[in-house]
């Protein structure tokens, strides 16, 4: 697992800074998204955790601005997309690309798998003729899919091999930035792990940054270098992968690990739970203080006044919290 | 019943449309409708413009399949030529109003805002009027002749196609799939015309289905009161209102083209009902599986 440097001297595949997404609706503003901060490295990826709910899809359709912020900046390989027209945008789009959650959407279903890998290099005129169709050959047999797929339809198609088009197409343009939303969620377990696996090794092999945005912790545990918690649209707490597993600080993230089975019966019987009340807040209306103050085991007073900063924690690895019961030194509050 | 409808969906469109009962009705009748209004001065008995006043007023009979009008004209060849201008009127208004609507319906979907108020608010007062209102009200503008009904009933038929053409771009522009074009680097072009157009075909096929009986009938209409086409050129219209004098004398005048609209009407709405519920995954279901 390779860490990203602290101070990398090459910019970010991807550098969110305050990303704010309101959303108006009758009756208020849903504050989907209210300053998410956080970078990806080159050739790092970085697991975007949270329930439903909590904005980490709509941070990914803000990073490759299929979503227009309401505030903050959006940085990809140093260049500022924030307030890029649609137009003006057109060509920067071969520096970044995403992969959706559900394949059977994703795809147009009147295509052929051949004409969708190619649509991205077509429409940058990355290639044409007999070139074309030897690179989405080439795609294709690099997600696994035999030569044939070229000329099925979507349909024709079962739901990981779909996701694998899918994947084609995203690679296609060798985008420096991947942003994958939840792209095994809607797959059968069987079949998650295959393209997880695929996804990782050409991860590895092409080098390029990716936001992996998922509620799946296994998944993330699996693929990402580091990991950013997202609650109510808010960073909770941000850490190397390894490190955010073995020692959860914000009491989210402990009970969001807490939630997955150990398959290890013995384990499964011993080990304390951290078990949340209710439902996450509505967006449209985030409780004061501490957004998750409500549901916080460890909440006091001033959780319920003073929202907490994100804060950068001493030690050898770069993480950061936001909770005001995690100590100066990084010690978790007890649950 | 999962596996039923996976089977359903993987059945080539022409198999599925070919087991739909109203399809297979409607389809046939407009099929014929289609065939004799190109074929009509080869099928055709007499010369429909000529008059023959020793025959006049005659009933069906051996020598005059539907009988003979006031002017002694054949009422087959009158009722055979007419369907073919029916047939002509249907399918270039609806060609016009496609040309016409399907562009606006597109760009206002996609566009939205300022375009799409524009082009709403002026479909919103055109579907204000009563379609066939609508269709009399330009044609009596444009003057009477079989052009300026075809473009009368054309321009009254837009406001539906844009409609329909807009609330699908409204519907697909959100999918992923569209998502992805715009991600992949597309623009307005590659989104409205490779993706959004070509899945919108199915709703824009009804939508022409239910545009061609629209159009049969506003052209009858039209000629009735004189504002199509013009006698003695004949049309069902034209025949319907020569016959108001003679509808005791001579039913028969009034009858058969009557027939002849109610047949070619109710084919083409068979049709396009059945074109819908094949089309549609979510419509009802008729006929056994």
């Amino acid at each position: 697992m390779t860490h990203a440097p602290s101070a990398p001297v090459a910019p970010s595949a991807l550098e969110l800074d305050g990303l704010v997404r309101h959303f108006a609706v009758r009756g208020g503003t849903v504050r989907a998204v209210d300053g998410v901060s956080l970078a990806v490295a080159r050739g790092e990826v970085l697991g975007l955790v949270g329930e439903s709910g909590s904005g980490k899809s709509t941070v990914g359709q803000c990073a490759v601005r299929l979503d227009r912020p309401t505030e903050g900046t959006v940085r990809v390989d140093g260049t500022d997309i924030t307030r890029l027209s649609r137009r003006a945008l057109r060509p920067l789009r071969r520096g970044f690309h995403l992969v959706f959650q559900d394949p059977s959407a994703s795809l147009d279903p009147r295509m052929t798998v051949e004409r969708i890998v190619a649509e991205p290099l077509r429409l940058h005129r990355l290639a044409h003729g007999e070139e074309l169709q030897g690179r989405v050959s080439e795609l294709l047999r690099l997600v696994g899919l035999r030569p044939e797929s070229a000329r099925r339809r979507p349909h024709e198609l079962s739901g990981g091999q779909r996701q694998r088009v899918s994947l084609a197409r995203a690679l296609s343009v060798e985008p420096r930035l991947l942003v994958a939303d939840e792209p095994t969620s809607a797959l059968d377990v069987s079949v998650q792990a295959a393209v997880l696996n695929l996804f990782s090794d050409l991860q590895r092999d092409r080098g390029f940054g990716c936001l992996f945005i998922t509620h799946d912790l296994s998944a993330v545990e699996f693929v990402a270098d580091r990991i950013a918690v997202m609650y109510l649209g808010e960073i909770v707490e941000q850490a190397p992968t390894a490190d955010l597993f073995a020692s959860p600080r914000h009491p989210y993230t402990a009970a969001l690990l807490s939630a997955v089975p150990v398959p290890d019966p013995a384990v499964e019987r011993s080990r304390r739970r951290v078990v949340l009340q209710g439902d996450p807040p509505s967006p449209l209306a985030p409780p004061a203080g501490c957004r998750f103050h409500e549901r916080c085991p460890a909440a006091v007073d001033r959780c319920r006044v003073e929202p907490p900063a994100l804060r950068t924690l001493p030690g050898p690895v770069p993480r950061q919290v936001a909770c005001h019961r995690v100590d100066e030194d990084g010690t978790p509050p007890q649950l | 019943m999962n596996t039923q409808l996976a089977a359903g969906r993987d059945t080539p469109l022409w198999r599925r449309l070919a087991g739909n009962g109203p399809v297979l009705a409607g389809g046939t009748v407009a099929v014929v409708f289609v065939l004799a209004a190109a074929a009509a001065p080869l099928l055709a008995p007499y010369d429909p413009a000529r008059a023959d006043f020793q025959a006049a007023l005659q009933g069906p009979g051996w020598s005059h399949w539907l009988g003979t009008d006031d002017l002694g004209r054949d009422q087959l060849s009158r009722v055979i030529h007419g369907a073919r201008a029916s047939m002509q009127v249907g399918v270039l208004a609806v060609v016009l109003a496609f040309l016409v609507g399907v562009p606006l319906g597109l760009v206002a979907g996609y566009y939205e805002r300022f375009t799409d108020s524009v082009v709403s608010r002026v479909t919103d007062t055109l579907l204000a009027f009563p379609f066939l209102v609508l269709a009399v009200g330009l044609a009596a503008v444009l003057g009477p002749s079989l052009l300026n009904a075809t473009i009368a009933i054309g321009v009254s038929l837009v406001p539906q196609v844009v409609r329909v053409a807009r609330a699908e771009t409204l519907r697909l522009k959100h999918l992923d799939y569209v998502q992805a074009a715009l991600a992949s680097g597309g623009g307005p072009g590659t989104v409205l015309f490779r993706h959004v157009l070509p899945n919108a075909t199915s709703a824009l096929l009804v939508q022409a289905t239910v545009g061609i009986p629209a159009a049969i009938i506003s052209e009858a209409l039209l000629s009735f009161l004189g504002l199509g086409v013009q006698p003695p050129d004949p049309s069902l219209g034209v025949m319907l209102s020569g016959a108001q004098p003679y509808i005791a004398a001579a039913p028969w005048m009034a009858v058969f083209p009557g027939i002849a609209i109610v047949a070619a009407t109710l084919a083409f709405n068979l049709l396009g009902d059945g074109v819908r519920d094949v089309l549609d995954p979510k419509g009802p279901k008729r006929g056994g599986r």
